[in-house]
């Protein structure tokens, strides 16, 4: 890539103000670097991913409010999550969490349960409990 | 409190932060360098393993292998340390920032709050250096980051005890030992070995013949995962290749880079015409991610076969030429 082909597309970056490095060559053939504004592959492709995370969110959310999940399923995939990282925040096992996913599991569980799945997720215990 | 640190921007965080260390202790390495010694260049394909619901793809050593092999081959002694009370962390952070030395640490990505909001996902492997502390504040070089930036100690915590895979739990490191004298040509002539060997390797999910492997698969998504998976798992190969961190082309520059440095510095002009033909190889792969970009820019269901055909054959030609390359690399350095 030539310094002066390095891209510099509109991204979804602009408003933060982020430009990465980009190696490339100057005129005289010397490898040198430049910042990037945005390539307009990349930006698609990261636009689309971050579609596919609204829409598992969308699908999450329907799924508690059509009683099928608890919201700590929505929650987890709002904070772009998977069981087994969730796992590992709250500090229980794998299955105990997807058994934590069930709304029948979710009204039984302790004051306790509940603060630690809040802390994780950074609201309080009536914003995790809310299914609308 | 803060230390005389310089924060130089870089395309990938590991090769930064150990140049600007490097730097720091008085051994000017450029990123480029430290990349092509820790043989940081690689291909490799992880069956079974889905990162963000599609294929594990990687341009790059794990995370660690860069910073390990040019600590090792160029005869710096790191220490290392992981902590299991964020308390204890805060306070081996703190001596060490009020003993004038810089550290580096391994942090997650997800709670980053200077990271723009759209590359916050759960990688744990990121790496930045703290210089400094005003009240309850770190000075922070991150760098991928333009300008140096901060954290509150709370924020610190938060993104040095992330939880999920490559948990950085704390971790914090600093050179202990350096050499009298820096010798890089024997680390130089390793680092190149290394990353031959492991392009060429005869398995077939690493280097060459991943790339080709890769190129099958994408064959046959359209078929096997339906239009909309396929081109979520196209993305993502691009994503793999172009985001943070790669200097453009799957880091092929930065390694073109790398040789143009080697051979000006141990006077080898045949690396001169490689670096130039892997900057070629490089410009493949960008085109691969543009004309991939055609593809997956309209997420609907159309179908479109032959577009994949076309994709999958730019992989293998690109899988020919590197194979060629690191045949003929390999010879310069036996």
């Amino acid at each position: 890539m030539k310094k002066d082909e390095v891209p510099q597309d509109k991204s979804s970056l602009e408003s933060s103000n982020y430009k990465e490095l980009t190696y490339a060559v100057n005129e005289e053939g010397e490898y040198t670097t430049e910042l990037s504004s945005g390539w307009e592959p990349k930006t698609i492709a990261l636009n689309n991913a971050l579609e596919e995370i609204e829409e598992r969110i969308a699908a999450a959310k329907e799924a508690v409010q059509a009683g099928e999940m608890s919201p700590i399923y929505y929650y987890m995939e709002k904070n772009k999550m998977d069981f087994s990282i969730l796992a590992s925040y709250v500090g229980i096992w794998k299955w105990r969490v997807k058994r934590h996913c069930k709304p029948n599991v979710f009204k039984k569980l302790s004051e306790k349960t509940l603060q630690k799945y809040a802390e994780v997720f950074q609201i309080t215990i009536a914003e995790l409990k809310k299914t609308d | 409190m803060e230390i005389d640190f310089t924060h130089k921007q870089s395309a990938h965080c590991e090769n930064g932060v150990v140049s600007n260390l490097m730097h720091h202790h008085g051994i000017p390495v450029s990123e480029p360098m430290v990349f092509g010694i820790g043989s940081g260049l690689l291909f490799c394909y992880i069956p079974l393993l889905k990162v963000n619901h599609a294929p594990a793809i990687t341009y790059r050593a794990m995370p660690g292998m860069i910073f390990k092999r040019f600590a090792k081959r160029v005869g710096i002694t790191f220490k290392r340390t992981k902590f299991r009370n964020p308390k204890s962390a805060q306070e081996q952070l703190d001596a060490n920032l009020a003993n004038n030395n810089p550290v580096g640490l391994q942090v997650g990505v997800y709670h980053l709050s200077y990271f723009p909001e759209e590359y916050r996902f759960h990688f744990n492997a990121h790496n930045l250096v703290v210089y400094g502390k005003e009240g309850n504040t770190y000075l922070v070089s991150d760098p991928v980051m333009e300008h140096v930036t901060t954290l509150t100690a709370e924020e610190l915590e938060r993104v040095r005890f992330a939880k999920g895979a490559f948990a950085p739990k704390g971790q914090m490191y600093y050179p202990i030992a350096l050499p009298e004298r820096v010798d890089l040509e024997p680390a130089i002539l390793k680092g190149i070995k290394h990353t031959c060997r492991d392009m060429l390797a005869p398995v077939p999910y690493v280097g060459v013949k991943g790339i080709k492997t890769i190129a099958k698969l994408v064959r046959s998504w359209p078929k096997k995962k339906g239009s909309k998976r396929a081109k979520h798992y196209l993305g993502q190969i691009v994503r793999m290749q172009e985001e943070i961190g790669t200097g453009g082309g799957g880091f092929r520059y930065i390694y073109a880079a790398f040789l143009q440095e080697a051979a000006t510095l141990l006077n080898k002009p045949e690396w001169h015409e490689m670096s130039k033909e892997m900057t070629q190889i490089g410009d493949l792969w960008r085109d691969f991610a543009l004309q991939a970009s055609r593809v997956y820019k309209d997420r609907s269901n159309l179908a479109a076969g032959g577009e994949y055909e076309t994709l999958a054959q730019q992989l293998e030609t690109i899988a020919d030429k590197e194979k060629a390359f690191f045949k003929k690399l390999k010879k310069t350095v036996a």
